[in-house]
């Protein structure tokens, strides 16, 4: 992670004076083209729709005014938000007027030639001031008209769009464009990257541009093209390049067309081999991901069922009333402070679902499960009952309208190498897993408290000789345990919906976890979850979901029918 | 009522031309036999009179009607909501006078979320209870476990909800979609110029009869329109699934180059897991949008929206409908959950089974009104092409393969939860319970045969 950061920062570093550099270019280019008078522009038009080679040009008689706006971009420089600023306003600076409103009245011309002519001159000279205009026009005009005008609207607020402060809004209005086809895009696209300071919104700005291109009817270009888009890895490039490899195949392929075939196959030799080698990374995060979310649920579960040997059918439901209570956290955030400590609620969270979680696992145990101890069915079924009542309570008090949102740290996903997105969510929860199996480790096998449940656990008459209020420690324990379950609920809120079955879809799962790993020790629980997790993410993409989750069940089963008491089975005298 | 007439006539008739007829000779007799006659006369007409109050007392007790949607169990978030809707629906119509001057007397059960406590209950509702009419069920498979219920014992059923169809029973009439007047149409949106022309299709549900019949329908669909069968996957994950990340990475590869678009009929508490996952790993509404059979206003409402911006879906009606009557609809709806302290209250939202619940009882009523008899077997003939200007516009039943014409429209998902109209179909579409890609040959029709035939 780290490794990566610094890459980026040095590239961001780097590129800034590669920026300043070239943003002479961005500067002049569109004011120029602004006021060249329309006949010019109607000549240009041929040469501009050829794309890159014209590109070429441009960079070459830009040379001048670069150098000249160094200096001026320079100090533009200290006020790094007037760059975006800059470029949006860069557009905006009129052009004759009189050739945009004659494109705009010819835009509704029944003669498509006429048509056609006017949406090229409004592509490459509009702005998406326009917009409202055309939208105007086009909520009067027929079918044809709309559809012709719908794509240049959409040219205009992308290209406006690729000057937005969001890195977000930039990248999706450079895919926007690079899915548009339309070759215009080419420039704009190529000044857009000069500024941009986001890795990943430059990255898909060339892609967009080299997929353009391969479109291109030049094929040096086309080749170029193809061995861009190799480079970039790009996934969204394999259909068009498979279809040149295919035209390159044909009995009657020119020469060009054979070695642009050559030229597209090589990229998607490269291009397939990264998205191998993305899969198995994302596979692995995927596994990594999923254990820690079975983790974190069969933490507390361990605890109650291995520790204290009371098996929980309310352990999903006590995970549920970790989910509410950041939900009722969130609420009381939305109703009594300002959005801008919104995000605040979810820290905030934590400790209430702790209590919340812990408050009714030791009402449980004190009303319930105190009573039954040494009788696993009937607690079993008493629990169950309790799950029930825990449910139906929800579904009533709550309604449905329990909609937990993200804190925005949490929302979307960082993307680490080509085609490998690490959602946050999930960086979070593995993270989260980690900690709690520490602070777990700790209350165990570092505190006062630690040391008596393990005492109750291994001899519980010996221990209340020794003066250990063995009554005190079990509701402890239990409380504790439940507590987890709330932390899980409390994490499980940013990947799933808070809803009265919450602990359903994971109790199964839970259990499954803890006695695979062997009842009572936790390095059986850690051990499994990795397991089951790593080997479902595994056996998912070949197999389907619903299979896998067969298959699993098929493996556990084997499992314990060869090892019965799991994993990491107790020992001697303790395994009563 | 018609029985009562000749009685009521016939006294007055035969008393006076008793007397007419009478000669002078044998004037006492006559005289005492008219008297006789007379008081049979007066007496039967008392009687009568006794006999039609007594039979207007009957008219004026209440008609029973049946809901059956569970309260309790998974189901409960959805069903819930179509129970108020027809209690509201009872209550408008009892406070017009009834149904033919009787009030309206909803008998409420709840099964629970239980497939075979549907059954059980809708036994109860039809043979204890003898409600005239049920309205209820959601799910496709409490549908199927009631089905021998009402056809043994001649009940009917409104069933509100978008189904798979293939079914075409005789006690059951569907005020939800058809498979073409939902899922056909949504694909031929996406395939059209208008949609974004998309040409791969990832078809991806919850394992079970509803999503698994669909996607057979549209992969048939797809072929028989020759798009290429690798261009189509089709995917199915268990109930409650909660980890998309395997499926959303093979989207992401399957989606690379554009065209590509995703059908889901996923179901309940796995589409926030999903859709959000779906945004985290940078995939757009843009590059693969998501066309959802089974998302509408009101499980909207329940989840965090910021992910699902965007996407699209296919229904018959949203409540930004705009019509007088859907304006009136939805006020109503909010006040009525928030006069009854129905939970959120005003907040609540209405959407398309919500509506077809809704329409559904006003069509029993009026073809109550037309049989002028609550009997299951007049009843369904007068609900045959019956009309109702329902919230989102006029609808119409079948002629006799007892669906309904509904408008198709396309909505795209905004950030409060509600749809925009993007697209929709001109006019009402045919509902076609046997779909022509699978079933080309068979039909459905009560009129001219007798349920499902071969063409």
């Amino acid at each position: 992670m780290m490794i990566a950061l610094t890459r980026i920062i040095h590239e961001y570093r780097r590129e800034t004076i590669e920026t300043e550099a070239r943003l002479g270019f961005s500067q002049v280019r569109p004011t120029q083209a602004y006021r060249q008078p329309v006949e010019e522009a109607e000549r240009e038009k041929p040469s501009r729709a050829r794309g890159s080679d014209d590109v070429a040009g441009i960079h070459e008689s830009s040379w001048l005014g670069r150098t000249i706006a160094v200096l001026g971009v320079v100090g533009l420089f200290l006020f790094p938000g007037s760059i975006w600023t800059l470029a949006a306003d860069g557009p905006v600076a009129a052009p004759p007027i009189s050739s945009i409103e004659q494109a705009i009245t010819q835009i509704t011309s029944e003669d498509e030639s006429i048509r056609e002519a006017a949406i090229r001159l409004l592509i490459e000279q509009g702005d998406a001031g326009l917009v409202p205009q055309l939208e105007g026009i086009r909520a009067n005009a027929s079918r044809s008209i709309r559809q012709a005008i719908k794509p240049l609207m959409d040219l205009l607020k992308n290209r406006a769009k690729l000057a937005s402060p969001d890195s977000d809004v930039r990248r999706s209005a450079a895919a926007d464009l690079g899915s548009s086809g339309n070759p215009s895009v080419i420039p704009w696209l190529d000044v857009a990257k000069v500024n941009e300071p986001n890795k990943w919104v430059r990255y898909t700005m060339e892609e967009s541009a080299a997929l353009i291109k391969l479109a291109s009817d030049d094929p040096s270009i086309k080749a170029a093209a193809a061995e861009k888009l190799g480079e970039l890895y790009s996934q969204n490039a394999v259909p068009a390049l498979q279809q040149l490899v295919v035209a390159g195949a044909g009995a009657e392929a020119t020469e060009s067309q054979k070695a642009v075939a050559k030229a597209a196959g090589t990229a998607i030799h490269s291009i397939e081999t990264w998205g191998d080698w993305a899969n198995a990374i994302e596979t692995i995060f995927r596994g990594i991901s999923l254990s820690s979310i079975l983790l974190i649920m069969s933490l507390g579960l361990a605890i109650v069922f291995g520790l204290m040997g009371v098996i929980n059918m309310a352990h999903g439901e006590l995970m549920m009333v970790g989910a509410y209570a950041t939900f009722v956290t969130q609420q009381c955030f939305t109703a009594w402070f300002s959005a801008d400590v919104f995000g605040w609620y979810f820290p905030v969270a934590l400790p209430v679902a702790f209590l919340a979680a812990a408050g009714s696992g030791f009402l449980l145990e004190a009303t319930v499960i105190r009573f039954l101890y040494g009788r696993p069915l009937e607690t079993m079924l008493a629990t169950w009952g309790v799950s029930l009542v825990l449910m139906q309570a929800a579904r009533v008090y709550f309604g449905d309208l329990t909609a937990v949102v993200a804190p925005g740290p949490l929302r979307g996903g960082a993307q680490v190498l080509v085609g490998v997105y690490l959602p946050y969510n999930r960086i979070f929860i593995i993270a989260l897993s980690i900690v709690c199996v520490l602070g777990i480790y700790f209350a165990l096998f570092k505190s006062n408290l630690g040391l008596r449940v393990r005492a109750v656990t291994q001899n519980r008459n010996m221990s209340a000789c020794l003066g250990i209020p063995t009554r005190k420690v079990d509701s402890y324990t239990f409380a504790f345990g439940s507590g987890l379950a709330g932390i899980a609920g409390w994490a499980l809120t940013m990947v799933g919906n808070v809803d009265p079955g919450l602990g359903q879809n994971y109790i199964v799962d839970a259990f499954m976890v803890v006695v695979t790993g062997g009842v009572g020790k936790l390095a059986g629980t850690i051990v499994a979850s990795l397991g089951i997790g790593g080997l479902n993410k595994l056996i998912e993409p070949s197999f389907g979901a619903v299979y896998g989750k067969v298959f699993i069940l098929v493996m556990v089963i084997l499992f314990l029918q060869w090892r019965p008491s799991g994993l990491f089975a107790m020992k001697g005298r303790d395994a009563d | 009522m018609e029985t009562k007439k000749p009685h009521e006539a016939s006294p007055p008739e035969t008393a006076p031309a008793a007397e007419n007829e009478t000669g002078p000779s044998r004037r006492e007799l006559l005289v005492k036999g008219g008297k006789v006659a007379a008081g049979i006369g007066v007496a039967a007409l008392l009687g009568n009179l006794g006999n039609w109050a007594l039979s207007y007392a009957a008219d004026k007790e209440p008609i029973k009607i049946g809901i059956l949607h569970s309260l309790s169990g998974t189901m409960a978030i959805s069903e819930v909501s179509l129970r108020d809707t027809v209690m509201m629906a009872v209550e408008e119509i009892n406070a017009k006078g009834g149904v033919m001057g009787r009030m309206i007397k909803p008998v409420v059960v709840d099964p629970a979320s239980n497939w075979d406590l549907f059954a059980e209950k809708a036994k109860q509702l039809l043979l204890q209870d003898k409600v005239a009419v049920v309205f209820g069920c959601w799910t496709s498979v409490s549908r199927k476990s009631v089905l021998p219920v009402f056809e043994k014992n001649n009940g009917l059923l409104f069933y509100p909800v978008q189904y798979e169809g293939e079914e075409c029973s005789r006690n059951v009439f569907y005020t939800g979609a058809a498979p073409n007047q939902q899922a056909v149409p949504a694909v031929d949106y996406l395939m059209s110029k208008e949609g974004g022309g998309f040409t791969k299709f990832y078809l991806l549900g919850t394992d079970y009869v509803y999503p698994r019949t669909t996607n057979k329908i549209l992969r048939a669909m797809l072929l028989a329109k020759k798009v290429p069968a690798d261009k189509i996957m089709e995917e199915y994950t268990p109930f409650h699934h909660q980890d998309y990340q395997t499926i959303c990475g093979k989207l992401k590869k399957f989606a690379a180059g554009g065209g590509a678009a995703v059908i889901s009929t996923i179901n309940g508490d796995s589409n926030v897991p999903f859709y959000k996952e779906f945004a985290n790993q940078g995939l757009r509404a843009e590059d693969a949008p998501i066309m959802a059979f089974s998302v509408a206003e009101d499980e909207l409402r329940g989840m965090d929206t910021s992910a699902l911006v965007g996407h699209l879906a296919a229904w018959n009606y949203y409540q930004s409908v705009d019509t007088p009557q859907n304006k009136q609809f939805v006020a109503n709806f909010k006040a009525y959950c928030k006069k009854n302290n129905l939970p959120d209250g005003d907040k609540r939202v209405t959407d398309d089974p919500i509506e077809a619940a809704y329409f559904g009882v006003y069509i029993w009523k009026q073809a109550v009104e037309k049989a002028a008899s609550t009997d299951v077997d007049k009843v369904r003939k007068a609900v045959y092409g019956s009309k109702f200007l329902a919230p989102g516009g006029e609808i119409m039943m079948d002629a006799a393969n007892h669906h309904t014409y509904r408008p198709v429209l396309i909505g795209e998902i905004l950030a409060d939860g509600q749809f925009k109209v993007v697209s929709r179909s001109p006019g009402l579409v045919k509902p076609e319970p046997w779909s022509e890609f699978t079933n080309p040959d068979k039909g459905c029709d009560w009129v001219g045969h007798q349920g499902t035939y071969q063409k």
